[in-house]
């Protein structure tokens, strides 16, 4: 299974929606998405996972991956979920304290 | 006691299999339903840490997976990566992984990974075991969740 990938712009803004399974499979897809656009110039980034069901420690990697990417280039990457299942893998690995993660892609936009 | 065994060839893909079968046998053994979600992140990942221990070790045998039903439901994984060399990987990991707000500036994508396959796995199951096989290469993880076994 695929994942479902989509990018739009708000205001400065390049918002990457992820829906379906970040997982030891699918993450690749997740890194090359974030690798194109961090070469096409898209500096902040807002991953939108609310229609994401299951991210394990190699979709957390990517993540990382992109945010030091992110901050190397002078840019951002914010996280958008409401979801206790996921927000709960953010606590219990420390990551929360890593990540600034918004409770909807508006908030996430007027904080980075 | 009922069991149901998995073995599948060390690819990604087939992790997403281990994890429906594991909430499927988790769900019949009568495990709350509130816990689902940690036992399909939990198999998820020791079953990633298996394919990727194969991967590293260029080792094809298949990894096999067993969901028993019973007072608790246990899940156990087990390799055919060299133990020592696999257990050494998993101790090098700082115990317990927390990441600091320094973290993403110093770990490369793949420790992050591992750090924070560990951390999932310690952090989400009450009772979990790494141990080394005894009757072949590899190493055996054992997880087990409160039931209500039928």
């Amino acid at each position: 299974m695929e994942l479902s990938l989509t990018t739009r712009a708000v205001g400065r803004h390049t918002v990457l929606a992820v829906g379906g399974e970040i997982d030891v499979y699918t993450a690749p897809q997740l890194r090359s998405e974030l690798i194109r656009l961090a070469d096409a110039g898209f500096a902040h980034i807002v991953v939108d996972m609310e229609r994401v069901d299951f991210l394990d420690s190699t979709g957390l990697g990517v993540l990382v991956g992109a945010l030091k990417r992110a901050r190397a280039a002078g840019g951002s990457v914010e996280l958008v979920s409401s979801q206790p299942k996921i927000l709960k893998i953010f606590n219990v690995t420390g990551l929360e304290k890593v990540f600034n993660i918004h409770a909807s892609v508006d908030e996430a936009v007027a904080a980075g | 006691m009922r069991t149901v065994r998995l073995a599948f060839s060390p690819t990604p893909a087939h992790v997403r299999t281990a994890r429906l079968v594991a909430v499927a046998t988790a769900r019949n053994a009568g495990v709350a339903e509130g816990i689902l979600d940690e036992i399909r992140l939990a198999v998820g990942e020791a079953c990633s840490r298996a394919v990727s221990l194969h991967v590293q070790h260029k080792r094809s045998e298949l990894v096999e997976v067993e969901f028993t039903d019973g007072p608790r439901f246990e899940v156990v994984v087990r390799d055919s990566a060299p133990a020592d060399q696999a257990l050494h990987a998993d101790l090098a990991v700082t115990s317990p992984f927390v990441a600091g707000p320094a973290f993403a500036e110093t770990e490369s994508e793949e420790e992050v990974a591992a750090g924070v396959g560990l951390a999932l796995l310690t952090g989400l199951v009450d009772d979990v075991t790494v141990t080394p096989a005894t009757d072949r290469d590899g190493t055996v993880v054992r997880m087990t969740w409160e039931s209500a076994a039928r």
